[in-house]
């Protein structure tokens, strides 16, 4: 099975210490894996829950809960800071 | 189509003169270049951060920059925008538009470093003796980036923000 990667960007880097990890195998959906990396680190848990945060699937926004294919690269995505 | 999002430094002089070079159609170039400060509010800053998402970053600015193409009909644009660490003094943005007559130069610009402002996918944390700050746009940046909805918009807008704050003449 082809392993998934998770992509932490801006401040959501620092609260959890890494910004990029493999997952193997990935979670089936978004939501899944919001709560998987929330158990694991509830402080990260509540700022991926926070105001504005956005998630990317395959580098494309995505809306609500999404399936996760193995493979996929989740990122997520704090408010944007812009240039 | 030329956008270049890098974390390399440049030499802002030396892209608008490759850019301007041969231009016998265009009229008018203009170019602008954002600078990191070494200060934001009175609080020092020793370094700026800009995280961008590889392949992410680039798409969300290419679609700026072809929307500016588009509105303002400029002959050709150039975005060059520098992500990881910058230090003051540093140059973060160059933008330069060159068109038949000036004013869509000049628009053009105006509007991309609107749209860059407001916009672009970058996380910036600025550093400081007193520790790191991440940064989200500013009030004026989104009452910059307003006047093209109302610019462009059929739409009378609601007067919301008559109470206007000076404009900041630093990026």
């Amino acid at each position: 099975m082809k392993m998934s990667k998770v992509v932490l960007l801006g401040r959501l880097r620092d609260i959890a210490g890494w910004r990029e990890r493999a997952l193997d195998p990935p979670p089936a959906t978004l939501a899944a894996l919001r709560d998987l990396l929330s158990s694991e680190d509830p402080v990260l848990g509540e700022a991926l829950a926070g105001r504005g945060v956005q998630a990317a699937v395959n580098k494309a926004l995505a809306r609500g809960d999404v399936a996760l294919q193995p493979g996929d690269e989740i990122a997520f995505l704090p408010p944007m800071s812009g240039g | 189509m030329a956008v270049r999002v890098q974390t390399e430094p440049f030499d802002a002089g030396r892209l608008l003169g490759d850019f301007s070079a041969g231009r016998l159609e265009a009229g008018g170039i203009v170019s602008f270049t954002g600078i990191a400060r070494d200060a934001t509010g009175g609080s020092a800053v020793t370094l700026l951060e800009l995280d961008a998402y590889p392949g992410f970053t680039e798409p969300a600015i290419e679609a700026m920059e072809a929307d500016a193409r588009a509105r303002f009909g400029v002959q050709d644009l150039l975005v060059v925008h520098r992500h990881g660490p910058i230090r003051p003094g540093e140059a973060i943005v160059f933008v330069a538009a060159a068109a038949e007559h000036r004013r869509a130069a000049f628009d053009a610009v105006d509007f991309l470093m609107d749209r860059l402002k407001t916009e672009a996918p970058f996380w910036k944390k600025e550093r400081g003796p007193d520790g790191d700050r991440w940064i989200e746009p500013r009030a004026p940046d989104y009452q910059d980036m307003e006047r093209w909805s109302r610019a462009f918009s059929d739409e009378v807008e609601p007067a919301a923000s008559s109470d206007t704050a000076p404009k900041d003449m630093s990026r």
